[in-house]
């Protein structure tokens, strides 16, 4: 079964933004709001330097889908947690429980009014119609329905960004590391796919009201 | 004449009803609407490139979506 996860080699990335670009591009992004993004640690100091690529990580046990007061947070069968734009009240907890920073937030008017939240989908769409007018503009492209990657992973130039099933994305990286013989760790892994509380069952795809 | 009354009556107190107008909170469980899924979709473009998947079969989706992954494998994509 496959579970849908994000990978970046910082060994690596070279900092070229080619994924906020295909991001932006492929989900047509509002101004303002950047689903993904390239964070560089120790910038400057030689040997040290590295760039990591940031966005939603469809988390296991996501603290957004915790903390939400209005529910609108699911997960699918492959693992991918999206929302529900409609229910979304802009209220910025997700974004304080994320130890990412993923969810963004239009300015939805003058004096600083949050929209509604939008991050990244896994290119994934969300609760629309799939492949529809409507979905594209609330969530962005589906992809997956259409049997392709994120866009972020599969532009990616040095191929440091590895989307997919978390099993196959682990091995490739596993015959890469061991090739190279360093660079094992793997950032935000723990965070988002860590072992979580001892004795915790794996959290199972939410049954969804109308669905057979 | 009785009849009429009754029903006019009847439509006229249906009118008296307040349907519930906001979701009805569940605590913990997801509110919105229900979305399908990936492998509900017939491939596109089959008819030029030929089926990638069966629609409505996971395994059949999830071995196209394998394929496609593993082109991230520079080794893989570039001996196989």
């Amino acid at each position: 079964m496959a579970r849908m996860k994000f990978l970046c080699d910082a060994e690596r990335c070279i900092e070229c933004n080619g994924c906020v670009t295909a991001c932006k591009n492929e989900n047509e992004v509002p101004w303002g709001v950047n689903r993904r993004r390239v964070v560089t640690i120790n910038d400057g100091v030689v040997g040290a330097e590295k760039s990591i690529s940031v966005a939603c990580m469809h988390c296991s046990d996501a603290p957004c889908m915790a903390v939400c007061p209005v529910d609108c947070f699911y997960r699918t069968d492959d693992g991918v947690v999206l929302h529900d734009k409609d229910l979304c009240i802009g209220c910025g907890y997700c974004f304080y429980a994320c130890p990412f920073g993923a969810p963004q937030f239009p300015q939805a008017g003058a004096f600083g009014l949050r929209g509604k939240m939008d991050k990244c989908t896994f290119c994934a769409g969300g609760p629309e119609g799939d492949g529809t007018q409507a979905e594209f503009q609330k969530y962005g492209r589906n992809r997956l329905a259409e049997g392709k990657l994120p866009a972020c992973a599969e532009m990616c130039s040095t191929k440091a960004l590895l989307g997919g099933d978390g099993d196959v994305i682990a091995d490739i990286y596993r015959e890469r590391v061991t090739r190279r013989g360093r660079g094992s760790e793997v950032w935000g892994w723990g965070t988002a796919y860590g072992p979580g509380k001892p004795g915790a069952t794996p959290p199972q795809p939410q049954q969804q009201p109308g669905r057979s | 004449m009785r009849a009429v009354i009754l029903i006019i009556a009847a439509l006229g107190l249906a009118a008296c009803g307040e349907a519930e107008q906001v979701v009805v909170y569940k605590q913990g469980k997801y509110q919105g609407k229900p979305d399908t899924r990936s492998w509900d979709n017939a491939p596109p473009g089959a008819e030029l490139r030929g089926s990638a998947w069966t629609k409505g079969n996971r395994e059949s989706w999830e071995e196209a979506i394998k394929t496609r992954q593993l082109a991230q494998h520079e080794h893989k994509r570039i001996y196989q």
